[in-house]
């Protein structure tokens, strides 16, 4: 027998104008647990797709166990024991725990197909005691936690007896402890004879868990490691081909006057009457940056909205320096100084089908340098858009009139960010400013918070990137459940002391 | 009062049965808004295949044969919105539009080339269809309504084919994802859909009088079904008592004219008729707030985009 259990070799894969994976190769031990490292569009989740039988590869070939198979389609994946946990859950919300474990492999009676649901209900749980994997079969899923929901995706997996499991940001979007618990979760499954691939970009978890890693850059293979004898600054020059500054260099903070102030907000859900954002008040003030930390779907959001005009509040008042602004629209908060970086860059950010010139005067197409009597200045727009690619270095394909749907996510997130800052607003909201960008276009985004910050704007950031919440503010905000459950210093507080107010576990104030 | 009674039981057991089987459709992703049309159709096919059956058939031989020929007619004419909303990706409501637009005018040209005639209405005898149960009149379809009702019941939540559907019609990324054919499953659910469909026109058509003009549909049952798959929360059982309620409706409207209280206002017949259409509205508009429809109906499923 083989001593791996999948190897993937020399695999290419393109697409129209890409190539996605060039001659990558991949070896699987059996009982391991590889991570698989690289930046967005790296290739990671590619070669995942075709181990997955999503795609097919153009060039290479696919062993098991030392033969050569053959991956058509997620069935043919299955039939082989490879099963996935996708980054977005694909869990059916108003089923039960147990219908979603079940689904497509379903226990029936031979003729007829009723469910046999007792078999299968004692499986689970046989699993779930084996593993540590704690659930409730009869909860349905938009009832639970998304670690409980992650839990419920790998039962799915051993539920079909699957022996080679792929991961994919698992993540993403859990608590430090839930991370914690996955972890654990993930030696004892490795203990137990799995094989684990684990796709990420996050150094420190390939540290806790990880017994070997392989870099992709650019669709290529940099290398395997051995993550014991590796170390981070290794792994991420190997990740992104030169070497990254990870920790930020902060000048001494200027404090001014408070720019932003929010007293006692509360914005009720229209569907179900609970409160989102619940009597919030707090301040930002010249030349600090304030982050909102806190697991996605907390009242983030829905704050911002209220803030930057896009939702309405209940009651509450928003002070931008000594204005109220509690009832104006979006362009006088824009125009009394409100810069924002949205969290959804297609739908709020830009206009997808317009060009890179238009998008970049979204915001001020009405000034008088830009139009008269109604009608647009085009030499005008085309000078200033020139101005501020240059500036900020928007890279696209043909300049000023490049369609912004066909470039980048950093590009089109630095196309937002030259439009905002170039307003000169004292205030800048960034809501996930780094959200799906590389490490390259993160540290320039960051960079520029900062510069920001220093130049004595105030800023305000909504970020559920744990590394950012405690690198880039100079003081941190943690939302639970709509409120704000406390205040912590990043100098001073850990991964650990954050997700435990992250998960509402404890508050102060 | 026997009469209340007589139409209220005629019109649940019709709005149940359409609204079954928009149910079956909707599960499974499809907005099935062809209900009318598909109730037109089979109504049309069940009342000339009563006419072609061999005289001297027996009562059972004529319901089977009719109802079976109804259910085929409302599978096939349900098979075009399949192949326009699953296969090409249509909109579904605009397909389902159309075709309701079609089925009438199908049915008047069919029903005008049967007759010979320049007249649409189709005659046939009802005899098979009823009995005398004491005072009261009941038709076969009620029988037949309610073995669909426990069978929907079964087949939704204690079968494979049941789970599957839903997890189409909820989330069909994930029922792909775990080896399911999304495209098979909202097929199965359209087709079901059709079959109800159409026993429920003929269920509509044929019990209470021995003829029909085509050239009115089933003015407006299908929609009202409809209305009453939206109020039953796409539940079996809450569809059955949404039926039963808007029944009672319905059935006021018909017999307004001898309940001494409502042919005092004096209302003309039309007005009346307007009843359980407004009072659909009424309760919809308070109540589909709260509704929870299946989260990916409405949407074609593309394979390729993950």
């Amino acid at each position: 027998m083989s001593d791996y259990i999948i190897e993937m070799l020399n695999i290419t894969k393109e697409f129209p104008g890409i190539i996605a994976n060039d001659n990558v190769t991949l070896q699987l031990r059996r009982g391991e647990i590889h991570a698989l490292l690289g930046e967005n569009g790296a290739g990671k989740s590619t070669l995942m797709s075709v181990l997955f039988g999503l795609y097919q590869a153009e060039k290479g070939e696919i062993r098991k166990n030392g033969e050569v198979v053959r991956i058509k389609d997620p069935n043919d994946a299955n039939a082989l024991g490879i099963g996935m946990v996708h980054q977005h859950f694909k869990l059916v919300e108003v089923f039960s725990v147990l219908d979603n474990i079940i689904l497509g492999v379903e226990p029936a009676t031979k003729h007829l197909g009723f469910l046999q649901k007792a078999e299968a209900r004692k499986k689970v749980l046989e699993l779930s005691e084996r593993y540590g994997l704690k659930v409730d079969p009869d909860a349905m899923v938009e009832d639970i936690t998304v670690g409980m929901q992650q839990r419920t995706e790998i039962l799915k997996m051993l539920y079909r007896d699957n022996e080679v499991l792929i991961f994919d940001e698992p993540t993403a979007v859990l608590t430090p402890q839930e991370i914690d618990e996955l972890m654990k979760i993930m030696k004892g499954l490795a203990a137990e004879g799995k094989s684990i691939l684990f796709i990420t970009h996050k150094l420190d978890e390939i540290k806790a868990v990880a017994d070997r890693c392989t870099v992709l850059r650019k669709g290529r293979c940099v290398g395997t490691v051995d993550v014991a004898t590796t170390s981070k600054e290794e792994m991420s020059e190997m990740m992104v081909g030169r070497k990254v500054q990870l920790v930020m260099d902060k000048a001494p903070q200027k404090l001014g006057e408070s720019i932003l102030s929010v007293q006692n907000l509360t914005v009720r859900s229209k569907r179900h009457g609970k409160p989102l954002v619940n009597n919030v008040s707090f301040n930002v003030r010249r030349g600090e940056i304030v982050c909102i930390a806190g697991i996605d779907g907390n009242g983030q959001s829905e704050l911002v909205y209220t803030l930057t005009g896009l939702m309405k509040a209940e009651s509450g008042k928003v002070y931008l320096g000594d204005r109220d602004i509690s009832h104006m629209s979006i362009r006088e908060r824009n125009l009394s100084g409100m810069s924002h970086i949205p969290e959804d860059r297609h739908k709020h950010g830009l206009v997808l089908d317009y060009s890179l010139e238009n998008n970049l005067v979204l915001k001020r197409y009405f000034d008088k340098q830009f139009s008269s009597r109604g009608f647009l200045k085009f030499n005008e727009i085309r000078t200033y858009a020139e101005k501020l690619i240059e500036q900020y270095d928007v890279r696209s394909g043909q300049g000023p009139v490049t369609v912004a749907r066909s470039m980048s996510g950093g590009n089109q997130q630095k196309a937002i960010i030259a439009r905002e800052i170039d307003l000169g607003n004292d205030l800048l909201i960034a809501v996930q400013p780094t959200r799906g960008l590389d490490v390259g276009a993160i540290e320039y985004i960051r960079k520029e918070l900062l510069r920001q910050r220093d130049s004595g704007k105030a800023v305000l950031l909504v970020s559920l990137e744990l590394d950012e919440v405690l690198e880039v503010p100079d003081r941190i905000l943690v939302m639970y459940e709509g409120e704000i459950v406390g205040e912590l210093d990043p100098r001073h507080t850990t991964a650990k002391e954050l997700g435990l107010y992250m998960a509402g576990a404890q508050r102060k104030g | 009062m026997f009469l209340l009674l007589k139409y209220t039981l005629l019109y649940t057991v019709v709005l149940m049965m359409v609204a079954l089987g928009g149910m079956f459709s909707e599960r499974s992703g499809i907005i099935n808004i062809a209900l009318e049309g598909i109730m037109v159709i089979g109504g049309l096919i069940g009342v000339i295949a009563i006419q072609l059956m061999p005289a001297g058939s027996s009562a059972a031989a004529i319901v089977i044969c009719s109802v079976l020929a109804a259910a085929v007619a409302g599978m096939l004419y349900a098979a075009l919105l399949a192949f326009a909303s699953i296969n090409l990706g249509a909109d579904q409501t605009i397909g389902g539009t159309a075709l309701n637009m079609l089925a009438t005018a199908l049915a008047m040209v069919i029903a005008k080339g049967f007759n010979g005639s320049a007249s649409a209405k189709l005659e046939y005898s009802n005899r098979p269809f009823v009995y005398e149960i004491g005072p009261l009149t009941v038709n076969v379809f009620l029988f037949i309504g309610i073995v669909i009702l426990i069978l929907s019941y079964i087949v939704l939540y204690k079968t494979r084919l049941g789970l599957r559907l839903r997890a189409c019609g909820e989330h069909p990324q994930a029922a792909d994802s775990v080896g399911i054919n999304v495209y098979k499953m909202r097929y199965i659910g359209v087709l079901i859909s059709g079959a109800l469909g159409g026993i429920g026109g003929m269920a509509y058509i044929i019990p209470s009088v021995s003829s029909w003009n085509f050239e009115v549909g089933v003015s407006g049952a299908g929609f009202l079904a409809l209305a009453v798959m939206i109020f039953g929360q796409w539940k079996p059982f809450r569809i059955c008592f949404a039926a039963v309620f808007f029944a009672l409706f319905k059935s006021l409207a018909n017999i307004a004219s001898s309940i001494p209280a409502m042919a005092a206002l004096g209302w003309t017949q039309n007005m009346y008729n307007m009843i359980p259409f407004i009072a659909s509205m009424i309760i919809l508009a308070f109540t589909s707030k709260k509704s929870r429809a299946p989260k990916a109906e409405g949407i074609p499923y593309d394979k390729g985009s993950r």
